[in-house]
């Protein structure tokens, strides 16, 4: 082989990395250091207005975690978050994908108009639901006395009992079009003739759900609701809007947390350790997703 | 299904469900929309007074006279198509590299950017506010749509891949053998092709940018204040204001809307691809 061509198919070899560098080193910089340098953080008792105080405390940080109340508090609510939200959304998101697969004439336009939460901004969304929930003027209060469910108003968000499941509503009702969407998807996927094969055979229509339509999208319901568990366990912003956290510590969750504690706290090194703490338990999920989309890789 | 209802069973089964659902998915909307355009009379009165007693565009008129809002939607403006420019200019390539090359490492890229995707954002935010404070980038257009791209970037080029994919190799092939250089194949043959692709996701970067909260909060100040942030602060502000605070709201959400009916066919086709092929 001489230089030239040598050269030529090193040349060949290196392009596909070419076209990527821009990608990879915006990633680097804006998440890969990032996220070593949280790992870095968690090691160290680190508070930004102190810059003098960067000091190496090992897993103390971890340990100050177990037996901080608050970190279990907002344990125990973002398990029940992500649990209330996912399961709610996907009953719902079901339930509207299986009437929006029926034929009647506007079909269309329904199901372009159900889309529409999940496309505004957490800031839109916790705005309209503090004004429905408003004590004074609120709308929720208004329906609920007029149709004779409650006797007086009720402070929603700012009672600890109701404050947490008030904002879980607002989430539901903006995440549910995205199971709709994506079981729609996978609804027009069903071949027709098990239906038909299926009817003949006397099948109920809730037989042929059970029989014939589960079957066939348990694998797109799955790939969603993973991918959904991870989005709602790492949200955070709609709670921030709505009720900082409060009253007490009541929507705490894991990431408003560790969010509260580097934003209002400062201490950038126990945000860190709670954050990466988050990130661990999040893993699982994510791995059994991404062995679910391996199959992409391959095309 | 094979049965044909009849027309009163269809209405009860489907069409009123639908409606019902519908109702669901869209009164906070119409609800704010409708509060924004109600005098400050209305608003004030319980039991609530449901439809306006006259309208009046009086909340958005001092929104726009009295408030930063006009410079914060201009800022929004920018930071978006500031991050569509940056996602677009780093994820095509990749995409198109992941789609046409088969490489030692493809693999662990593409799962990598599959991952990074899910991380958590307090993850990154801390970490990211100290980086863009010692480069002198806080409160800063390029501080903000370099925050965005954390996120425009794994999602644009899985979008794109799926794009890119679903045009057939046959074609770059033909351009080579007609003599075409790589650089000539992708110009003139694939990015033609490919550009429906290429506009769902630079309107889906836009969108989410327009959309973002938390990055724009921790890393803007005064000056490049975006429109979510600035109407957080109304809150805290006009607290009692909800007709200034809806009219804001409003102006936020329609152009998004609009934009995401514009596109959401294609727009759940990129999206759901990988859930529904696997």
């Amino acid at each position: 082989m001489n230089n030239a061509t040598a050269s030529g198919a090193m040349l060949r070899a290196a392009t596909p990395y070419g076209f990527l560098l821009p990608a990879l080193l915006v990633t680097a910089l804006v998440i890969l250091f990032p996220v070593l340098q949280t790992a870095w953080y968690s090691l160290h008792e680190y508070v930004l207005y102190d810059p003098g105080n960067f000091r190496f405390i090992g897993l103390r940080n971890f340990a100050t975690a177990f037996s901080d109340e608050v970190f279990w508090i907002a344990l125990l609510n973002s398990a029940i978050w992500v649990s209330g939200i996912v399961l709610l959304q996907l009953l719902l998101g079901l339930g509207a994908a299986l009437l929006l697969n029926q034929s009647f004439w506007w079909r269309g336009m329904a199901r372009a108009l159900v889309i529409i939460p999940w496309a505004l901004p957490s800031v839109i969304i916790g705005l309209m639901w503090t004004w429905i929930y408003d004590f004074n003027l609120g709308v929720l209060n208004d329906i609920l006395l007029r149709i004779g469910l409650i006797s007086a108003p009720h402070p929603w968000l700012a009672q600890p009992s109701t404050a947490l499941a008030c904002i879980m509503l607002a989430l539901v009702w903006q995440g549910f079009p995205f199971f709709t969407v994506t079981i729609l998807a996978g609804l027009q996927t069903v071949p027709h003739e098990l239906y038909e094969a299926a009817e003949i055979d006397g099948a109920s229509p809730w037989r042929q759900f059970l029989h014939v339509t589960l079957p066939s999208i348990a694998g797109i319901v799955a790939t969603a609701v993973l991918l959904r568990i991870i989005w709602v366990a790492n949200s955070l912003d709609v709670i921030l809007v709505m009720t900082g956290g409060g009253p007490g510590y009541a929507t705490h969750t894991l990431p408003l947390y560790a969010f509260l504690r580097a934003y209002t706290g400062m201490e950038f090194g126990y945000a860190a350790s709670l954050s990466l703490m988050l990130t661990a338990i999040l893993l699982g999920i994510v791995w059994l997703y991404v062995r679910r989309q391996a199959g992409e890789l391959e095309r | 299904m094979i049965r044909r209802r009849s027309f009163v069973r269809g209405l009860v089964q489907v069409e009123i469900p639908v409606l019902l659902v519908l109702a669901f998915a869209l009164a906070p909307f119409v609800w704010m929309l409708l509060t924004s355009i109600k005098p400050d009379a209305d608003l004030s009165r319980f039991p609530v007074r449901y439809l306006p007693s006259s309208t009046t565009f009086e909340h958005y008129r001092t929104l726009i006279q009295r408030t930063s809002f006009p410079v914060n939607l201009l800022n929004s403006l920018v930071i978006a198509c500031g991050a569509v420019l940056l996602g677009l200019a780093t994820s095509v390539p990749a995409a198109y590299s992941f789609s046409r090359f088969r490489f030692a490492g493809r693999r662990t890229l593409m799962t990598g950017f599959l991952v990074i995707n899910m991380f958590p954002i307090v993850l990154l935010i801390i970490p990211l506010f100290v980086l863009m404070r010692a480069l002198g980038l806080i409160d800063t257009f390029l501080g903000v749509i370099i925050g965005h791209s954390t996120f425009s970037i794994p999602f644009s080029i899985w979008m794109l891949v799926s794009y890119f994919n679903a045009i057939p190799k046959d074609l770059d092939e033909a351009a080579t053998i007609d003599g075409a250089s790589r650089l000539q194949t992708i110009r003139l043959v694939v990015l033609p092709l490919v550009m429906p692709g290429i506009v769902t996701t630079a309107i889906y970067i836009f969108i989410t940018s327009w959309n973002e909260y938390l990055f724009a909060m921790m890393l803007s100040g005064e000056t490049v204040r975006p429109v979510t942030v600035a109407l957080q602060l109304f809150i805290g502000e006009f607290t009692v204001q909800w007709g200034i605070l809806t009219a804001g709201g409003t102006i936020i959400a329609l152009p998004v809307t609009i934009l995401f009916l514009f596109v959401q066919k294609r727009l759940v086709g990129g999206l759901t691809a990988g859930a529904v092929k696997s």
